[in-house]
């Protein structure tokens, strides 16, 4: 047994995947739910998540179902959406009370089954399609959510930054999808693509806490029954060689009434987790902008005083960096040459012996941190379904271990930045009415 | 030494208060990777007019100098704290809140190497005005990031409506003007009075050897000295029981408004059981009243006047406490007149054990969810233990809880008379 105990039973073209641990006062169920993200299905796809979440057969409103939960130790129960790579993803996720910590113990394990397997397969029905009022509820509620991505100015800019930089590719979709289709889509309509997810989607069930693997798997075929048609589509990894090479880096500016401006930069990188240089792309990131020792932390921030946050992430799947930072609007220019040449720096390999040791320690406590949480396992676990690979923990470390400075100065080579977005600001944000 | 056992819970802790009156805990926590360490002092923003440690005259000290010498603590003549840290593959933060500042690290690693570091960052500060300075600039822009946050701005501006004096309506940051002036004299002042380590708590949550952790704690204490430990004095001015201002406006960038109204609680100066049992009781009441199973969500929700970002809580320290419910809304002033509509008919029902006992299962079963994290756990344990609380009694004081309690919060916390709102409107162009 490895740092974790996990184990993978194919079942009517689901994947269980079941971690058996004592560390919990709870026991986790992830379910996730897989397609590539395109411009057809996209909002019909996060109306979904939120329709299956409000209902189903047997306890066929928000309140019923939530009363259900509630009485099982309060059950929590949520869907949610993410992008992974060009991947789509629904995740249905509930977490209940281990019944050994529960004063008049009940058994609400199998309850919980039996209510997750509802939420996906026996959603709440008028006639053949999905019920009027909750649709209609949750098309209001998904329209605000993608309304007040605008009102949080960094998401907006993020947003913005990913429509200019992948205009051509479906990596440019938002994964709430677009407002102005929201209220076009029919319950009809969105039952029928449902019935798709169901036949086609790749999905897989993660089952994390204090679980026997036989009586889960034998608990997920007692409830889970997926039609006889069902056939998962291939897996869609991206193939990191195809991105687009660039030959000028697009600068695009945006005034709002704001009282910082705030600046994305986006990189595109040529490598995504099936490659063998993504280990060297981790601490490249890390030496970069992912922690408090980075370059850009300490040049934007420490040294010239520019900013509060400046830092850069990764996207494991599309092969993408992104920096951002909060700045003032007349320090543009200087921050982004500062941040260019950091990462020219790191191309002629100036990177000391401590910034490339720490950032190693500090990407190892990471992920062992990361494992510590039920989502956080079942996400790092999840990344080898969206690639097509086959890593554990183990082997994932000692792919970090292996990354020698030369590789990093490699990867630094290939990183290429594509564009820059800056939401400047007019600065009267905010004045107060009595 | 002692140690405490929550047979039902499955967990132990273990504790230890040192002569210098440091308090120390650990709770082992077996199959996890990490270790996570808060060292936390009862001091913050709140905190701004009190009797300098040694001094005979009061000071009061300018707006979100806490939160400055939590930055500035960092910084040391050798250099940057958080650089040791990660040198030793641990990952350091820190933050302000209204009473505490509480400075941690996590790490898979060197549990004890880092714990050293914890400790000797903490007790040995080491401000410059050159230093002080520089810090200006970051904070500056930290200050802007917030202004440009619609949802800290109606929250902020909610907790503003409802104080005339207490400091709680300060910023926790304070603003671009009020901490131009902090120096480092001031900084000292206020490091001397609320550091000492009497009035701190430390904390370590993980899969560690607690006696030896405690063991080593006490070694590394013993062999510094520290001032005789002395009651800190604060000053706060008397708080009337109404609201300072009943209803604010916020205009920016936005597409859809926010709304957030609160109800201020008239007596906030419980503490220990009392304190757990009212807060336990108003948040319990909260859920029956606007949980997601009951009956007004459900209607709040079909009308469109909330969505996925409503929320509620209730909240009390010693000297101020109030309930506050608010989200994302199209309609805020009807959003308004429904949810005080449906407090004041709540009063009129009879309380329903059902929804009682359902709201109830709900809590407890989030309290179990939240004991995951060992970061809930340190954090939480030490708020409570500054109000005299222990967070192990939740369950028991849950469980205790009866229907009379929720009517009597019912009554007594929910007057109109304490209500104010507070809305980020669209900006008009």
């Amino acid at each position: 047994m490895g740092i974790v105990n996990h184990k993978k039973t194919n079942l009517h073209g689901m994947t269980v995947h079941t971690i058996e641990t004592k560390k919990y006062k709870t026991t986790s169920f992830i379910l996730q739910v897989k397609e590539p993200i395109n411009e057809k299905n996209v909002t019909k796809r996060a109306l979904l998540a939120y329709v299956l979440q409000s209902g189903t057969k047997d306890f066929p409103s928000s309140k019923e179902l939530r009363s259900a939960l509630d009485d099982l130790y309060g059950a929590t129960l949520n869907a949610d959406l993410s992008k992974k790579g060009e991947n789509q993803v629904i995740s249905i996720r509930m977490e209940v009370a281990n019944e050994k910590f529960l004063s008049n113990s009940e058994h609400v394990l199998d309850k919980a089954f039996h209510l997750l397997s509802q939420v996906l397969l026996a959603p709440a029905l008028e006639g053949d399609v999905f019920k009027e009022g909750i649709v209609k509820k949750e098309k209001r509620s998904l329209k605000q959510q993608i309304e007040s991505i605008y009102d949080d100015k960094m998401r907006y800019a993020n947003k913005r930054l990913l429509e200019e930089m992948y205009d051509s590719e479906p990596y440019r979709l938002n994964v709430y999808g677009n407002g102005d289709e929201v209220d076009s889509i029919s319950s009809k309509e969105l039952f029928d693509y449902y019935q798709e997810v169901i036949k086609n989607d790749k999905i897989d069930l993660y089952v994390i806490g204090d679980i026997s693997t036989d009586e889960m798997v034998d608990k997920v075929s007692k409830h889970f029954r997926f039609s006889k048609d069902r056939k998962e589509d291939e897996a869609n990894a991206v193939n990191a060689a195809d991105e687009k090479r660039i030959s000028e880096v697009k600068e695009i500016f945006e005034e709002q009434d704001v009282q910082q401006g705030k600046l994305h930069m986006g990189y595109r990188t040529y490598t995504t987790y099936a490659d063998d240089d993504y280990f060297a792309l981790q601490v490249f990131n890390g030496i970069f902008g992912g922690f408090s020792h980075s370059k850009l932390f300490m040049n934007v921030r420490e040294k010239e005083s520019l900013a509060y946050y400046a830092a850069s992430r990764f996207e494991s799947h599309k092969g993408a960096v992104f920096v951002m930072s909060g700045i003032e609007t007349a320090n543009y220019e200087k921050a982004v040459k500062i941040i260019k040449e950091q990462h020219e720096e790191m191309k002629k390999g100036n990177i000391t012996e401590s910034e490339f040791e720490q950032t190693k320690a500090m990407i190892n406590n990471q992920v062992l941190e990361t494992i510590d949480h039920p989502i956080g396992l079942s996400e790092v676990l999840y990344h080898n379904v969206v690639a097509g690979t086959d890593r554990s923990i183990e082997e994932w470390m000692e792919g970090i271990k292996k990354v020698t400075k030369d590789d990093v100065v490699a990867v630094a080579k290939k990183v290429t930045l594509d564009t820059i977005f800056f939401l400047k600001g007019a600065g009267t944000n905010g004045n107060e009415n009595v | 030494m002692g140690m405490k056992t929550f047979d039902q819970l499955d967990e132990t802790l273990h504790y230890d208060e040192l002569p210098n009156g440091l308090k120390v805990y650990v709770l082992e926590k077996k199959g996890f990777n990490k270790t996570y360490a808060t060292f936390t002092t009862h001091y913050g923003s709140v905190d701004n007019h009190f009797k300098p440690l040694g001094k005979d005259e009061n000071v009061k000290v300018p707006d979100g100098i806490a939160h400055f010498l939590e930055h500035k603590l960092f910084e040391k003549e050798h250099g940057d704290v958080f650089q040791d840290f990660s040198k030793q593959g641990a990952s350091a933060n820190a933050f302000t809140t209204f009473n505490r500042t509480a400075y941690l690290f996590s790490t898979t690693g060197d549990v004890k190497k880092n714990l050293t570091t914890l400790i000797d960052f903490v007790q040995e500060p080491y401000f410059t005005e050159k230093t002080v300075e520089k810090e200006k600039g970051i904070i500056g822009q930290e200050i802007r990031m917030y202004d440009d946050n619609p949802d800290w701005r109606v929250y902020f501006g909610l907790i503003e409506n409802m104080y005339h004096h207490h400091p709680v309506k300060i910023d926790i940051a304070g603003t671009e003007k009020s901490i131009a002036k902090i120096t480092k004299d001031d900084l000292y002042e206020c490091y001397e009075t609320f550091y000492h380590p009497s009035n701190m708590i430390l904390f370590i949550v993980g899969p560690v050897d607690a006696e030896d952790i405690l063991n080593f704690v006490k070694d590394n204490q013993s062999q510094k000295t520290f001032k005789e430990k002395e009651h800190i004095e604060r000053f706060f001015d008397e708080e009337p029981k109404t609201v300072a201002k009943t209803k604010k406006v916020i205009e920016m960038t936005v597409q859809t408004p926010k709304c957030y109204m609160g109800y201020k609680e008239a007596t906030p100066n419980r503490q220990g059981k009392d304190l757990m049992k009212h807060e336990l009781s108003v948040n319990l009441l909260l859920e029956m009243m606007f949980g997601k199973s009951s009956p007004n969500y459900e209607s709040l929700y079909e009308e469109g006047l909330i969505d996925q970002t409503f929320s509620f809580d209730y909240t009390e320290e010693n000297g101020f406490g109030f309930s506050m419910l608010g989200g994302d809304t199209g309609s805020p002033d009807e959003f308004v007149e429904r949810i005080s509509g449906m407090v004041e008919a709540f009063k009129q029902q009879s309380i329903d054990e059902d929804s009682f006992e359902r709201a109830r299962k709900k809590k407890i079963g989030a309290f179990l969810r939240s004991l995951n994290s060992p970061e809930f756990i340190a954090n939480q344990f030490t708020r409570y233990a500054f109000n005299e609380m222990d967070l192990f009694d939740v369950i028991p004081v849950f469980e205790s809880l009866t229907v009379r309690d929720v009517k009597e919060v019912l009554q007594n916390h929910f007057k109109k008379e304490a209500m104010t709102v507070c809305q980020v409107q669209k900006k008009k162009s």
